[in-house]
């Protein structure tokens, strides 16, 4: 019993892992490019959700606070393309990883310069609710976590694989002048790709705020996620989301079952093995380079 | 603009281009060497915190700036180095000499040992790979913990050199010209493997793997050569600090501190020597600078003591942001149009350094 | 014993063959051109020799010895130079310095020798240098000697990688697409260059070219190709009366697709 639990909890946290290396995956898919900030995006999407939806705060309804989160992280997507991508477009992969990197730290210092370095909880209907089958008690937000990570991730996979849009955008990633010369607008389709992004981190930080707590520093989760997002391979969503319930549930039981102090490495030795034996990831994407 | 006139083939491999720049060179080391008799202890500490950090620049810099492999992992070469050389001095007896050049060798090594299995990746799953490196790390130092001394940590013996005590604390400028000499021999080896076929080598994996290979330059070997040396300078680093710190323990060598040292040398300018010094400068700088101001804001302001935690990460990310926006070839790329303007003037073109822009292709080829 | 030979050899990426049993073999000293319509293969045979990619089945020789157990960077000190269809220059180096590296293979210092920069070392540069400087000479790069290859115009960029190859002193060069790109000035210049490889430095080319006036002017012998299948093999004059290459070329009498 105490393992299903563990279980549980565990697949619940890696579905926000999940959900973080689906941000950065649906940026690379469609540009090429990687997120570093991705965690700290989805500290931020936690931070606006509480600031608006808390009672010590600004004290909206929780949808509405939810609402309001998603859509302004969407802005803050589009408007980290719009002023800090957008200008190395065309440049080395290389710098946009620094960049992004460095944006981190500024959303980090900049959270916590208005809400504080306390550690901060969502208020939220499903707050102790809890669910019994039969022996096996579940709390209601895993529940909740795990059921928005699977609609989100089923929705992004039909966008990607049905829509024209979402076509597009992976052409747009393949071959950028190939693109552009088939009248697809590239830039613009960056720009939806980073709201998109911030969408999902908004969604990523409800929940681990609703489930936890969050502080500054909860961005460094963005690291566990990145390990999620290349144990899936790193062009996959379903293996970003596969990725991080690996992580999710290596971390409990590593935690249960290994002695005190290896738990910890545990989801990182996890990715140096993928790496080492596979890789390009569980859900391989990538060939050798064309000549 | 002065060009050097070449009339033989030395002078494409002499360490300086003409001898303006050789006195130049001089001078600035003359004025390094008798920094103690200028300064006070608190600004010859600084300064050697500098030294520090731009040799442990100089390692992260052939590998990232020269041979174009990134790592966010760095921090645990310095924490190698640091723990072997104080492990080799306390429980093993070496002299610090030795203790310290073992201590790079044993980085080095774990460098090549982690080439190795990662040799495959490139670009951003290499970022990854040595991003959960430097995670492990802090864990495995507390995990060691009967060598290591774990949470506690390790206190750094002083130093003896030919019967002379070196201490950060109690003999600050021995200590200071101790890490001038080993900044010097690094950078001259640096500029040694730069002329010779090895810094091509890196050079060529850096720009073509697909070249380099029909070149007959074997990218794997390479690229352990390259891990292998900037491991070994990133671990003298390590050493060096040890003994800076004076007492260290796991939460040194954090994730911060390896992502410190890659913004720090492209802050600086990357691929480039200077780059890895600039650089060092200027993260030595930022606290100082950010401490005068705010003691200006609390005066002018009157308010008592602002105190922002994380103010100075925060600075550092703002200045790399704008850096990469605005200089992607840092302080040296800056300094070195600068230099161009004030030689063509009045015929500078603001073009004279722009880049074509590439459109990217994938790496995905299904 | 021919200097080169390829003898039945398949190659196939995932349901495509991109080479069926291709049999052929290039004489010491013999300029051997590669042609046929886009997707014909011809890149997938120069890949193949120079090692960057495996055969299904067959054998590639280079003075009778299999080269399938050795990778694309031995290739270099065997003699086998190279170019690359689309330009893969070392961008962000002078011209000076790219061909340095296609010294590298013929390098013997050790490895602490090069950090200390022994006097032995120095000689060593300083022969590269000379060596780099008769590539120079021979194809009239002075002018660039020092200049990025970021800054240099797509045909200078053609040249420096023929001579990047060159500077490797190999016995076997492949060149893919010598003339693609150049103007006919350019093109002209390349072509007396190619003969002139042959003759003064005495190496053997091989060539995948679509200028068939170029293809004509230089080669001994031209390999068709066509949707991985060898269509002719002969003089220029041969294969270009050879009804099957017509047919390749331009469809004329081609069975209608199903």
């Amino acid at each position: 019993m105490e393992d299903l639990q563990l279980m549980v909890s565990g697949l619940a946290n890696g579905c926000v892992y999940g959900l973080v290396a689906l941000g950065f995956v649906l940026i690379y898919k469609a540009t090429e490019q990687v997120n570093f900030a991705q965690g700290d995006m989805m500290m931020l999407g936690a931070f606006v959700a509480i600031g608006l939806g808390n009672e010590s705060h600004a004290g909206l309804p929780f949808w509405l606070a939810c609402a309001g989160a998603v859509f302004a992280m969407g802005a803050v997507g589009m408007a980290m393309e719009r002023t800090l991508l957008r200008p190395l477009f065309g440049q080395s992969q290389i710098a946009v990883v620094i960049l992004t990197i460095a944006f981190g730290f500024v959303l980090r210092f900049a959270a916590g310069a208005i809400w504080g370095h306390d550690p901060l909880v969502m208020d939220n209907p499903v707050a102790g609710a809890h669910v019994a089958f039969g022996q096996v008690v579940l709390g209601a937000d895993e529940i909740a976590v795990i059921a928005v990570t699977v609609l989100l991730t089923g929705l992004l996979f039909l966008f990607f694989s049905r829509t024209k849009l979402g076509i597009a955008m992976q052409a747009a990633s393949q071959n950028q002048l190939a693109a552009y010369y088939m009248g697809i607008p590239v830039k613009r389709i960056h720009g939806i790709t980073w709201m998109l992004a911030g969408v999902t981190a908004a969604v990523a930080g409800i929940l681990f705020a609703a489930k936890g707590s969050v502080d500054p520093s909860a961005g460094f989760l963005g690291i566990k996620a990145f390990a999620a997002a290349v144990i899936g391979g790193f062009g996959s969503l379903p293996g970003a989301l596969l990725g991080g319930l690996i992580i999710g549930l290596v971390e409990p039981f590593a935690a249960r079952y290994v002695a005190a102090g290896y738990a910890q490495i545990a989801p990182y030795a996890v990715l140096i093995l993928v790496l080492i034996f596979r890789p390009h990831g569980l859900v391989a994407q990538v060939r050798g380079k064309k000549l | 603009m002065r060009v050097p006139f070449k009339t033989s083939h030395r002078h494409d491999i002499r360490l300086f281009a003409d001898r303006y720049q050789a006195l130049r060179y001089a001078a600035l080391l003359t004025l390094a060497i008798a920094l103690p008799f200028l300064l006070d202890d608190f600004m010859i500490g600084e300064v050697t915190g500098v030294l520090i950090w731009a040799i442990g620049g100089m390692g992260l810099m052939i590998l990232t700036g020269h041979a174009g492999q990134i790592s966010l992992g760095h921090a645990a070469f310095l924490a190698v180095g640091c723990y072997a050389n104080v492990i080799l001095m306390d429980r093993f007896g070496l002299p610090f000499p030795v203790s310290f050049t073992l201590a790079g060798i044993v980085a080095g090594l774990a460098g090549v040992l982690v080439a190795v299995p990662v040799f495959r990746l490139h670009g951003i799953y290499l970022a990854i790979a040595t991003l959960a490196l430097t995670m492990l790390v802090e864990d495995i130092i507390v995990l060691t913990e009967p060598w290591t001394g774990g949470v506690v940590g390790l206190t750094a013996p002083t130093i003896t050199i030919a019967g002379m005590d070196v201490d950060r604390f109690s003999s600050p400028d021995r200590f200071y010209w101790l890490c001038l000499s080993i900044t010097l021999l690094v950078t001259l080896a640096y500029c040694n493997i730069l002329r010779a076929p090895l810094g091509r080598a890196f050079l060529a994996i850096r720009d073509s793997e697909a070249s380099a290979q029909a070149m007959g330059v074997h990218v794997a070997r390479t690229k352990a050569a390259a891990f292998g040396l900037s491991c070994l300078v990133t671990g003298w680093a390590g050493a060096l600090l040890g003994h800076y710190f004076y007492t260290f323990n796991h939460e040194v060598f954090t994730v911060v501190v390896s992502i410190q040292l890659l913004l720090m040398i492209v802050i600086g300018g990357i691929g480039s020597i200077h780059g890895a010094f600039y650089g060092a400068f200027v993260v030595g700088v930022i606290p100082q600078a950010i401490n005068i101001s705010r003691d200006w804001v609390t005066a002018v302001l009157g308010t008592s003591g602002v105190a922002v935690p994380g103010l100075e990460t925060g600075v550092f990310g703002l200045i790399l942001v704008l850096f990469i926006l605005f200089e992607p070839y840092g302080v040296h790329g800056r300094i070195t149009k600068w230099k161009t303007y004030f030689e063509l003037f009045p015929f500078y073109r603001r073009d004279l350094f722009r880049r074509q822009k590439s459109y990217l292709k994938t790496e995905r080829i299904r | 014993m021919s200097l080169l030979e390829v003898s039945d050899v398949t190659v196939r990426f995932g349901g495509i063959t991109a080479l069926a049993d291709v049999t052929c073999s290039v004489e010491s000293g013999e300029i051997f051109a590669i042609v046929g319509p886009n997707g014909a293969g011809k890149s997938t045979l120069f890949n193949l020799i120079s090692r960057f990619c495996e055969p299904d089945s067959g054998d590639v020789r280079l003075n009778g010895r299999s080269l399938l157990d050795r990778a694309a960077a031995d290739m270099a000190a065997l003699g086998v130079a190279r170019t690359f269809q689309n330009i893969d220059l070392f961008e962000t180096s002078t011209v000076l310095q790219n061909l340095l590296i296609g010294r590298h293979a013929r390098r013997q210092a050790s490895f602490a020798s090069q950090i200390v920069f022994s006097p032995a070392v120095r000689r060593e540069e300083i022969a590269h240098r000379e060596a780099a400087e008769r590539i120079i000479d021979f194809l009239d790069l002075h002018a660039h000697r020092e200049q990025r290859i970021a800054g240099l115009p797509y045909g200078t960029r053609k040249v420096v990688e023929v001579g990047r190859a060159l500077a490797m002193e190999p016995r076997l060069v492949l060149l893919d697409e010598p003339a693609s790109g150049l103007s006919p000035e350019e093109a002209r210049d390349m072509r007396f260059w190619i003969s002139d490889i042959r003759t003064e430095l005495g190496i053997t080319i091989v060539m995948v070219e679509h200028d068939m006036g170029l293809v004509s002017a230089v080669s001994d012998r031209v390999l068709v190709l066509a949707e991985g299948r060898v269509v002719a093999l002969g003089t220029p004059a041969e294969v270009q009366s050879d009804p099957g290459v017509v047919q390749a070329f331009l469809g004329v009498g081609a069975e209608p697709e199903a």
